[in-house]
């Protein structure tokens, strides 16, 4: 904390103590990426449990996907604690949606729309919301999928990835995905996309759950984990032919 | 203060000194220029025969396609070839270099090179450059050991893996290679499946683009087919391209005086003032 003296009227001086600015300058516990799909009947997505301190992995029971209303499901990567302000002010909304009590519900699109807002306003006063957010949704039988960045970029799409998952899951889901995917389909998919990810992204933990949103409603899955495969030859003797080499 | 005139030979290695004018100079807000990079998706992988190395053909320099159909495959012996990303003068400098060396060995020694001769050549050079000699390579072959594939990074760390991919298309290729992969792959399924990795860095990274490029090392035999798939033709609105006549053509012989359109009215009193 600065400080610095002020003169006062008996001649005396005083410390006082600037107010620290706070705002978030780096994230700390950290959630790596999200995948999400539309398919036939709504929409997958998957996220693993991990909560990451750093470089360390702090947290194996960190749920980040969740049920927002009867409509939507919000996903997030980035900041826990920013995510779990986030679904204070989400419970906010919908108590105060339903207080009207007229029978209407808060949609996926209002709450994507309510998310970009709140995240492009926090950026606007340099004190972001360190999340990458996935919102997704079925209502009326229409389904929708989108996501909000921390700096307010939103947009909607068919599949999103945040994170790693932009990297390394997008390319396959851009290959293999298409419209009216069944259920077993989609989560196969999602499992391809995570086990690249599981391998090659080093904050992600092999205990996932796959979230599903239908117009009946939401189901997250319990944790579970994949099938890796180490016994690639090369791997058990990486040095033949060549002994003693690196 | 006399200077001395006896000219001491150079020293070995890396001359730092322009490191520190450089510096200042960026300090007083000169921008470095630029290299020519390859941006670059480039893969290999070991299949049942042998080793199948796959590259795509764009040089950027900066935000600006240099090159739309450069060659990232390197020759360095008849059964050794070596994919190159990071700075272009870097790779094809380093990997030409290495290849007269082997060449040169094979001489000596009267034997075909091997794959392990290539890595050591290159890893002690780069490292003996701590990196800045910005050359990321993939490097395949078949020798009398049987086949090998490696990774050589800038700082001259090594891996030797089954499937190996470089670059900044790096991540999309290998999320296809991480999710198709196996082993005693046959010619074919290899070659579509390096296809697919380096289609998926074109696609889905800037850095990469235009044709891809594929060489398949087999013992005793190497194919390298240049621009074996071609997904960004030119394409034009009409499928004919465009026509046009080369001499002057009439188009209309009538001629209307131009006083039958126009009202030309006499105004009385000053022309137009001066």
């Amino acid at each position: 904390m600065t400080t610095f003296t002020v003169p006062i009227d008996n001649g005396d001086s005083v410390k006082i103590a600037e107010e620290e600015s706070q705002r978030t300058l780096y994230p700390y516990v950290t959630g790596t990426s999200i995948v999400a799909i539309k398919y036939k009947d709504g929409v997958l997505m998957a996220s693993d449990m991990g909560g990451s301190y750093g470089s360390t992995l702090r947290y194996k029971n960190i749920e980040r996907v969740k049920a927002i209303g009867k409509h939507s499901l919000l996903g997030a990567s980035g900041e826990i604690s920013d995510f779990q302000e986030i679904l204070r002010y989400l419970d906010e909304l919908t108590l105060n949606d339903n207080m009207w009590d007229d029978g209407n519900s808060l949609g996926p699109k209002e709450i994507h729309n309510y998310l970009t807002r709140v995240m492009y306003n926090r950026r606007n006063k340099f004190n972001p919301l360190w999340n990458t957010l996935v919102l997704g949704g079925v209502k009326n039988g229409k389904s929708y999928l989108g996501m909000v960045s921390m700096i307010g970029v939103s947009f909607e799409d068919d599949h999103v990835a945040t994170g790693f998952g932009n990297h390394l899951a997008r390319p396959i889901l851009r290959d293999e995905w298409h419209a009216d995917l069944s259920f077993e389909d989609g989560v196969k998919l999602l499992e391809k996309c995570m086990r690249v990810l599981l391998y090659r992204d080093r904050s992600a933990i092999n205990k996932l759950q796959i979230a599903k949103i239908t117009e009946e409603g939401v189901t997250v899955s319990q944790p579970y984990s994949l099938k890796t495969f180490w016994e690639f030859s090369s791997f058990h003797n990486p040095t033949a032919g060549a002994e003693g080499s690196w | 203060m006399t200077q001395s005139s006896v000219d001491l030979p150079p020293k070995g290695g890396f001359s730092f000194d322009l490191c520190k004018r450089n510096d200042m100079l960026t300090q007083k807000g000169l921008k470095a220029p630029s290299f020519l990079k390859t941006g670059t998706t480039i893969v290999g992988l070991i299949f049942k025969d042998g080793v199948i190395l796959g590259a795509d053909t764009r040089a950027t320099e900066g935000p600006i396609v240099a090159d739309k159909n450069c060659e990232k495959i390197h020759y360095m012996a008849p059964n050794i070839y070596c994919c190159g990303a990071g700075t272009a003068a870097d790779t094809e400098a380093v990997t030409d270099m290495v290849s007269s060396q082997l060449r040169l060995h094979r001489y000596q020694t009267g034997r075909d090179s091997r794959v392990i001769t290539a890595l050591t050549l290159l890893k002690k050079h780069l490292f003996n450059y701590q990196g800045h000699v910005s050359a990321a390579l993939v490097l395949g072959g078949v020798d009398i050991t049987g086949p090998h594939l490696h990774t050589i990074y800038p700082h001259g760390s090594t891996d030797t893996l089954p499937f190996a991919t470089m670059g900044s298309g790096s991540l999309a290729a290998m999320s296809v290679f991480e999710a198709k992969y196996k082993e005693g792959l046959t010619r074919d399924e290899g070659i579509k499946l390096v296809a697919e990795a380096i289609c998926s860095g074109i696609f889905n990274d800037l850095g990469s683009g235009s044709n891809v490029d594929i060489c398949v090392i087999t013992k005793g035999h190497k194919e390298y087919l240049r621009n074996y798939m071609e997904p960004n033709p030119r394409t034009y609105v009409s499928s004919k391209g465009y026509s046009f006549t080369k001499k002057t053509e009439v188009l209309l012989t009538k001629i209307t005086p131009l006083s039958e359109r126009v009202e030309i009215v006499e105004v009385a009193g000053e022309a137009m003032e001066e």
